[in-house]
């Protein structure tokens, strides 16, 4: 029973990430029809980017406490993939508006790959070390334990995350992004000036994943040039998995694959009788991704395709 | 002078010449209407007055302004609204929020609440709909909420296109008695329409498009009673 509640506590500190990340995958799709596939790079910068920064004030001697440098490498890593989700749109995504639905799809990988290779450029290809400047003190509850940083990332995740879909329902810009991912044509006859939504929507979403790139490098304690890779596509598979182009679907498919893949991870040995173990954990995102796919492509909350008629 | 003043525009669409050199006017306070077959280029002109085409050549003067040098999302700020074909509802918003779209380029925020209580006035069944979605509301009331949304940009000048489309005949009646409201209110009107009949009924001025081109123009029931326009639009 306490393994079953770790688990839980486990999936929901990963799932909340992934629900943050597919919040971007999900966003941009509902405007633009468009997987960008390079949204786990921007995930990636956010986390090298506060490593960096952190490093470089703990090397500078800057003693202050450690989850007040997070925040200040938070408010550089936020407008720095910001800007990298504002001219990916800019210079790789907008001339190809219009164009058959492969070439952005072919672009967004490329972008993917270029990104991954800016980063090796910078940071080369080893593992980079969260600084240790963070407590990891782990708290009991019910024979399962956690930490507080993670209680942290998961409530932190769940205020973004109203706060993302409050925006959306209930203000000015949220009216026009829905309108705009209805029917662009008759937004623009609204006066909705479609090319900024369309970028207020890269920007927000990559915000969002500048968070999420902190929070996996402050989790495991570590950043590499590759970590998008996985992490964008688990998130993209939450994505799927709650309806792509429905922000609540995002936020359910990100926690509930967290908990599917954490249950899975701990309970693989047991059913298997040691024949596979927890490092087959990712398997069980990509059987959820093919199975939804199959079963209910529209995912958990989206719609039947046919709606628009 | 004029409030819309359109010469010689020529529009091609898809390597097709749609509309072939047309010159039509509208004075502030009009209800005129464009009549023609499907296919005769109506639409087309419609969509080049709003920016959502672009004309091959030829000049739109629109409130003494050339409108080439407006930005396609900025033609409600200059006063000039569209009801497009089809309605163009955003089906997944609310009522209330497709109206206040209508809206959506003005900050007048308190008289934005006064004129969406007119609105409701003037379509009670809106009222009592605002918070379902605008997907799941009959064709009448959808060109209703159409036409209230395009009302609450205040336009100098509104363009309806073919707003009796894929409406039953008791349906498409209310609709031209809300016409005629709206019009008495003082909105300069531009109305597309393949139901000629009650289109030149309601109007002052018709023009007539055939094949890309204006064959026919004038004082509205001098058109119902023209001999072409009866033999061609009317049935008779």
């Amino acid at each position: 029973m306490d393994i079953f509640l770790q688990q839980i506590l486990n999936g929901l500190v990963v799932g909340s990430i992934y629900a943050l990340i597919a919040l971007g995958y999900t966003m941009v799709y509902g405007i633009m029809g468009l997987i960008n596939f390079a949204h786990g790079e921007v995930v990636m910068f956010g986390a090298m980017v506060t490593i960096t920064v952190i490093s470089a004030l703990v090397g500078a001697g800057v003693s202050l406490p450690g989850p007040l440098l997070v925040i200040i490498g938070l408010l550089i890593a936020i407008p720095a993939c910001m800007l990298i989700g504002f001219t990916i749109e800019r210079i790789a995504y907008r001339p190809l508006r219009g164009a058959p639905r492969l070439a952005p799809l072919i672009t967004a990988i490329g972008l993917s790959i270029s990104l991954q290779q800016v980063a090796i450029l910078i940071w080369g290809r080893n593992y980079i070390p969260f600084p240790p400047i963070l407590n990891h003190d782990v708290i009991t509850f019910l024979g399962a334990s956690i930490t507080k940083l993670q209680i942290v990332i998961i409530a932190l995740c769940l205020l973004i995350m109203v706060g993302l879909l409050t925006m959306v329902e209930k203000t000015k810009l949220g009216r026009a992004m829905r309108a705009t991912s209805q029917n662009p044509a008759v937004a623009g006859l609204m006066g909705v000036n479609v090319n900024s939504i369309i970028s207020a929507t890269f920007v927000i979403g990559s915000g969002l994943g500048a968070v999420a790139g902190v929070m996996v490098a402050t989790n495991y304690d570590q950043a590499h040039y590759y970590m998008g890779y996985m992490i964008g596509m688990k998130a993209f598979t939450a994505a799927v998995l709650g309806g792509i182009g429905n922000l609540g679907g995002a936020v359910c498919g990100g926690i509930l694959l967290g908990i599917i893949e954490s249950l899975g991870a701990g309970y693989i040995g047991d059913l298997t009788g040691g024949f596979l173990g927890s490092n087959y954990q990712d398997v069980f995102a990509f059987v959820v991704l093919i199975l939804v796919l199959i079963f209910r492509p529209s995912g958990l909350l989206g719609e039947k395709l046919a709606d628009r008629a | 002078m004029s409030l819309l003043d359109v010469k010689n525009l020529q529009v091609a669409y898809g390597g097709i010449q749609a509309v072939k050199g047309i010159d039509f006017h509208i004075d502030q306070g009009e209800l005129v209407t464009l009549i023609g077959a499907n296919g005769a280029g109506k639409t087309t002109t419609l969509k080049t007055l709003v920016g959502m085409v672009k004309k091959a050549s030829g000049s739109i003067q629109f409130d003494g302004k050339d409108a080439a040098s407006i930005h396609s999302h900025d033609f409600v700020r200059h006063g000039l609204a569209m009801v497009p074909e089809g309605r163009g509802i955003f089906p997944k918003l609310t009522v209330e929020e497709n109206l206040l779209m209508g809206a959506y380029a003005r900050n007048d925020t308190a008289q934005i609440q006064d004129e969406l209580v007119r609105i409701y006035d003037l379509f009670p069944r809106l009222k009592e709909r605002c918070r379902q979605l605008a997907g799941t509301l009959s064709g009448g009331e959808q060109q209703m909420v159409a036409m209230g949304r395009a009302m609450l940009s205040k336009p100098k000048l509104l363009l309806l296109d073919e707003p009796s489309m894929g409406l039953a005949p008791i349906i498409v009646q209310k609709i031209f008695e809300i016409i005629q409201m709206v019009a008495a209110e003082g909105v300069t009107m531009l109305l597309v329409e393949q139901n000629a009949r009650l289109a030149l009924e309601v109007s002052q001025r018709g023009y007539v498009m055939e094949s890309g081109k204006i064959t026919l123009g004038g004082d509205a029931r001098a058109l119902l009673d023209d001999e072409r326009v009866r033999n061609a639009y009317l049935g008779e």
